[in-house]
C-alpha cells in the first residue's frame, strides 16, 4: 500500500514537488563519487544542487532517474572540469525523462560535453560547455548533445570549442533552441535527422558554420523536416574549419552562415546574417555516396525570406568557389542553392521560395555535380506557397522553465 | 592454493555443480592466449579432482545456504558476504546452488580474469530461448568476479580479486550491483558510484603492465546491460553458452549439463541449438570468429534497442546489412572519434576503417568500447583487422 502510494506520488508532478529533496554537493576531494552518488540517490522531484566551485572529475557522470534537476550556482560559478577524464564518452550523460540541467559549466570533456540519450522532456538551461584551450581538432565532438530525445529545450546555453557542433540535436523531435550562444565551434548549432525544431534568438558567431540543418543516411531516424530558423544573429563565422576529416561537418566551408541539407519544410527568416565569407545561406542536396533506399537526399520545401543579409560570400571556400567567383565577375551572391530538384527513384517535387536575393542557382543536374553547373543569378526564386511549420509547443512544465 | 581447496560440505549435495572451470581449447596459439589464464582453470580442475575423493571421507557441518531473502531485499546488501554466495570470506568457495559457466566468446576487460557463476533458488530453472538471454526465474543471480594474477604466466598464484558484480533477477526486473574487494581480500563492499583501482601485473610476454582499472558506476552497468531501457544480462544466451565446460566430472556441453541438472528446461540437443563461435579458436572460420567478437564486445551497445542505437552501427551476430556493419557508412556523431577516416568499415582496408581505429585507441572520447577498458585488446584488434583485410575490396 505504501509502495503504491509512493508510485502514485512519483507519477504526479505536484506530489513529487511536495516531497522534493535537495541533495547538496560541495567541491572538494572525492567529488566524482559524491556527485555520482547524489545522481544515483536522487528520486523524482529531487534537486541535485552543486555548490559554487570547481569539481575535478576523472570519469563520466550519469543520471538515470526521471524528474531530477541538476543545478549549479551559475555557469561561471559551478564548474565541472573533466580535464583529467579517463573514461566514458561524455562528461554528463542523462538517460531518463523530465530532467533539467541548469546553471553550471562543463569544461574540457574528452568526448561530448553533456548528452541525453532517449530522454523525453529534457532541458538544458543556462549551461556553459567549453573547451578552454580554444578551437582544436582534439576537442570533444558536441557540447550540448540531446539525441534520440523528444521535447528538447535548450535555452541560454553557451558552447565554445566543439570539434563538431556546439549545440547538436540529433534524431530527436519537438525541439526548441533559443537565447543561446555558440562560438568557436566547427558548427555553431546543428539540427540533424530531427523533426520540428524552432531555432531562434540565438547568436552563432566565430564558428566555421553558424547554423546547420542536415539529414544523413543510414541512421535509425531519417527524414528530417519542419524546422524554423528565425531571429538569430548569424554573424562573423570565421573560424577555420577544424573538424577531423570524414565528419560531415568537415565539408562545411569556413564562413558559412546557415546551411540546409537534405530536409523538408525548413523556413529561414528574420535572421541577421552578416560577415560570413563563403555564404550567408547554402541550400543543398546530400552529395556523398550512400547505400540506403529509404533515404531522401533532396532538399525540398524550403523558404528563405525576410532575412537581413549583410556582407557575405566575398571569398567562398567551397570547392569551385574561386571559379564560380571568376565566372560571376567577382561578385558571388550571398545565397546559394544547388538547384537540384530530382533524384532517381524519388518522387517528391522540390519547392523553394527564396526572396532575399541576389541568389546563385547553380542548376546542378544531380547532387554535387559542380562541373555541370549552369549558374544563374536571380533576385528571387520560386513563388510557391510553402506552409510554415507550426510553432513548437513543449509540455507546460518545460515551457514554463524556458519562459 | 586457496582456489584449489574444496569445501568439504559440497559432497553432501547429490550432484556437485561447482567443480572448476577450464578453457575449452588447450592448444591456443600463444598470441591469442596472452592475457588469459587458460592454464589456470585446467590446472585447477586437474588438481581439484583428486580432492573430491579425499573430501568425501570427512563430514563437515553444512554452511548456511545462499540467502535468497537478502538477494531479493529491496535495498542491496552493504557487503557481498551478506548474500552467502560464498562460504569463505575471500569469496573463493562458492556455496551450494552456484554453477560456474563460461562463454564461447567473452568481453575483453583489460586482460582481467573473470569467474562467472549462476545461482538459482532451490527447485527453480531457467527456460530455454533460441534468441536473446535465457529466461531466468525470480531469484536467479549471475555472479561475475574480476581478478588479476600477479603474473599472467603463473595464473594460479597471487590472484587479486578486484570486484564481484551481481545481476539479480527480482520480480520487477534485474538489478546490477558491484562489490569491491579490499586489499586484504577479506571483504567486498557495495560500490554504487564506481571507482578506480590501481592494478599492476606481468603480462604473458613478461612485460610489467599497469591498469587504471575502472569499476563502473551503477548507471554504467545499465549502459551496457540494456534492451529497450530495461536492464538485462548479456552473456547467458543459448548460443554463447553452447560449448563444452570442463567440470570436475569431465567435460560436458553447458546446455546439456544445465538441462541434466534441472537448471534449464526446454533446451534442444546442443547440436540443434544456435552457437556463437569462439573468437580465439583458429580452427573456426575467420568470419564467424570476428562476428562473435563484435557480438560480445560491441553489440550490447551497438544494437537498435540499446545505448548506441543512434550510431546506426549495429554489430550483433544477427545483423546482415553491410551498411549497418559499417561498410561504406560515414561517421555520425563522431568528432575526432572518426580519426580522419571516411567509413566505419572499408573492406580490404583495416587502416581505413573507423571500427579498427576506435578499437585501437585508448583515449576517452575515441576508444571503443567507450566503457570497460583502458588497454587495447591486441589480440581482438588483430582478429578484426585480419577479417577486414581479407574482405574483398568494393
Ligand atoms: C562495457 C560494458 C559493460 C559494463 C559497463 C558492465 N558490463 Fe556486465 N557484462 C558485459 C558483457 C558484454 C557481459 C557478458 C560477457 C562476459 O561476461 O564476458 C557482462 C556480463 C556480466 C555479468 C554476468 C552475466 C551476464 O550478463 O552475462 C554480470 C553479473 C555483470 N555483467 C554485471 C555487471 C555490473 C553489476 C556492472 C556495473 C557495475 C556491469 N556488469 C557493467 C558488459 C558490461
Ligand atoms: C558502452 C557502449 C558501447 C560499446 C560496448 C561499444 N560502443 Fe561504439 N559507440 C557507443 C556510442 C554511445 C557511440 C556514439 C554514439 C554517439 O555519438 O552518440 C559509439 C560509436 C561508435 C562508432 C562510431 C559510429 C559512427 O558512425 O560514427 C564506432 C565505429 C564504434 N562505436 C565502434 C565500436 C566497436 C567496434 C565496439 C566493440 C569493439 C564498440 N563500438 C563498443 C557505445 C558503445
Amino acid at each position: 500500500m505504501i509502495r503504491f502510494a509512493l508510485a502514485l506520488c512519483a507519477a504526479t508532478a505536484l506530489c513529487a514537488a511536495a516531497n522534493a529533496r535537495t541533495l547538496a554537493v560541495a567541491p572538494g576531494p572525492d567529488a566524482q563519487e559524491r556527485i555520482q552518488t547524489a545522481l544515483l540517490d536522487a528520486k523524482p522531484g529531487d534537486v541535485v544542487a552543486l555548490a559554487a566551485g570547481r569539481y575535478d572529475l576523472t570519469d563520466g557522470l550519469s543520471l538515470d532517474v526521471d524528474g531530477v534537476t541538476v543545478k549549479g550556482a551559475g555557469p561561471d560559478r559551478t564548474i565541472l572540469s573533466f580535464k583529467g577524464q579517463k573514461g566514458a564518452g561524455e562528461g554528463l550523460l542523462v538517460t531518463s525523462d523530465k530532467v533539467t540541467v541548469r546553471d553550471l559549466a562543463v569544461e574540457d570533456t574528452r568526448g561530448d560535453g553533456v548528452k541525453s540519450k532517449g530522454s523525453d522532456q529534457i532541458s538544458f538551461l543556462n549551461v556553459r560547455v567549453e573547451w578552454t584551450g580554444g578551437p582544436k581538432e582534439t576537442n570533444g565532438a558536441y557540447g550540448v548533445y540531446p539525441v534520440s530525445s523528444s521535447n528538447v529545450l535548450i535555452d541560454q546555453v553557451v558552447v565554445r570549442g566543439a570539434s563538431d557542433a556546439g549545440i547538436y540535436v540529433g534524431q530527436s523531435k519537438n525541439i526548441v533552441v533559443k537565447r543561446s550562444r555558440a562560438e568557436f565551434n566547427v558548427a555553431g548549432i546543428e539540427i540533424e535527422n530531427s523533426m520540428n525544431a524552432d531555432v531562434f534568438d540565438n547568436v552563432a558567431t566565430h564558428n566555421a558554420g553558424g547554423i546547420l540543418v542536415f539529414d544523413l543516411p543510414n541512421l535509425p531516424v531519417m527524414g528530417g523536416h519542419s524546422h524554423r530558423v528565425f531571429r538569430n544573429q548569424v554573424v562573423d563565422n570565421d573560424t577555420q574549419n577544424f573538424a577531423p576529416k570524414g565528419n560531415i561537418v568537415a565539408n562545411v566551408p569556413t564562413g558559412t552562415g546557415v546551411m540546409i541539407m537534405a530536409n523538408r519544410d525548413v523556413h529561414v527568416f528574420e535572421n541577421v546574417i552578416d560577415g560570413n565569407k563563403s555564404a550567408a545561406v547554402m541550400l543543398v542536396a546530400y552529395v556523398q555516396k550512400f547505400d540506403d533506399k529509404t533515404y531522401n537526399p533532396l532538399l525540398r520545401d524550403v523558404v528563405v525570406r525576410d532575412n537581413r543579409i549583410g556582407r557575405n560570400a566575398w571569398d567562398p571556400q567551397f570547392a569551385g568557389g574561386p571559379i564560380v567567383k571568376a565566372m560571376l565577375g567577382g561578385a558571388v551572391p550571398p545565397i546559394m542553392w544547388d538547384g537540384v530538384t530530382a533524384y532517381p527513384g524519388i518522387a517528391d517535387t522540390v519547392k523553394v521560395r527564396i526572396t532575399d536575393g541576389p541568389i546563385l542557382n547553380l542548376n546542378l543536374p544531380a547532387p554535387g555535380e559542380l562541373e555541370k553547373a549552369r549558374p544563374v543569378v536571380a533576385k528571387t526564386i520560386g513563388d510557391v506557397q510553402v506552409a510554415e511549420p507550426k510553432a513548437v509547443v513543449l509540455p507546460k512544465p518545460q515551457a514554463d522553465l524556458g519562459a | 592454493m586457496r582456489l584449489r581447496r574444496r569445501p568439504l560440505h559440497r559432497f553432501a549435495v547429490p550432484l556437485p555443480r561447482f567443480a572448476g572451470e577450464v578453457r575449452r581449447t588447450a592448444n591456443l596459439p600463444h598470441s591469442w592466449g596472452r592475457g588469459t589464464t587458460k592454464g589456470w582453470r585446467g590446472r585447477w580442475a586437474r588438481t581439484v579432482a583428486p580432492l573430491f575423493a579425499i573430501a568425501c571421507l570427512g563430514a563437515a557441518p553444512e554452511p548456511p545456504a545462499v540467502s535468497l531473502e537478502t538477494l531479493l531485499a529491496e535495498t542491496p546488501a552493504p557487503k557481498l558476504a551478506d548474500y552467502r554466495l560464498f562460504t569463505d570470506a575471500a569469496g573463493r568457495r562458492p556455496n551450494a546452488g552456484l554453477t560456474p559457466y563460461a562463454l564461447n566468446t567473452p568481453l575483453f576487460s583489460d586482460y582481467a580474469e573473470k569467474f562467472r557463476m549462476l545461482y538459482l533458488p532451490p527447485g527453480k530453472a531457467a527456460a530455454y530461448r533460441p534468441d536473446g538471454v535465457l529466461d531466468f526465474p525470480v531469484g536467479a543471480t549471475l555472479v561475475k568476479t574480476f581478478a588479476y594474477p600477479a603474473d599472467l604466466r603463473r595464473p594460479d598464484a597471487q590472484v587479486r580479486y578486484l570486484e564481484t558484480r551481481l545481476l539479480i533477477r527480482k520480480a520487477e526486473g534485474w538489478v546490477a550491483l558491484a562489490y569491491v574487494w579490499n586489499a586484504e581480500q577479506t571483504e567486498a563492499v557495495l560500490k554504487r558510484a564506481g571507482t578506480r583501482l590501481d592494478v599492476g601485473f606481468t603480462d604473458a610476454a613478461g612485460q610489467a603492465r599497469h591498469v587504471d582499472y575502472a569499476v563502473p558506476n551503477q548507471n554504467q552497468c545499465k549502459e551496457c546491460h540494456q534492451l529497450d531501457k530495461a536492464l538485462l544480462p548479456i552473456g547467458p544466451k543459448a548460443r554463447n553458452l553452447n560449448g563444452a565446460f570442463a567440470y570436475a566430472e569431465g567435460p560436458e556441453n553447458q546446455l546439456a549439463h544445465w538441462s541434466r541438472l534441472g537448471l534449464l528446461t526446454g533446451a534442444p540437443n546442443p547440436a540443434q541449438a544456435p552457437r556463437t563461435a569462439r573468437w580465439d579458436d583458429p580452427a573456426e572460420p575467420l568470419e564467424a570468429r570476428a562476428r562473435a567478437y563484435l557480438d560480445t564486445n560491441c553489440a550490447h551497445c551497438h544494437n537498435p534497442r540499446a545505448v548506441a542505437s543512434n550510431s546506426g552501427l549495429f554489430l550483433d551476430l544477427e545483423e546482415t546489412r553491410p551498411a549497418q556493419l559499417g561498410v561504406g557508412k560515414g561517421p555520425v556523431a563522431a568528432g575526432r572519434g572518426a580519426g580522419n577516416l571516411k567509413v566505419g568499415l572499408s573492406p580490404g582496408h583495416p587502416d581505413e576503417s573507423i571500427l579498427v581505429y576506435r578499437m585501437a585507441s585508448t583515449e576517452p572520447g575515441v576508444m571503443m568500447p567507450e566503457l570497460g577498458r583502458s588497454l587495447t585488446h591486441d589480440e581482438g584488434l588483430a582478429l578484426i583487422r585480419e577479417w577486414i583485410a581479407r574482405m574483398p575490396p568494393r
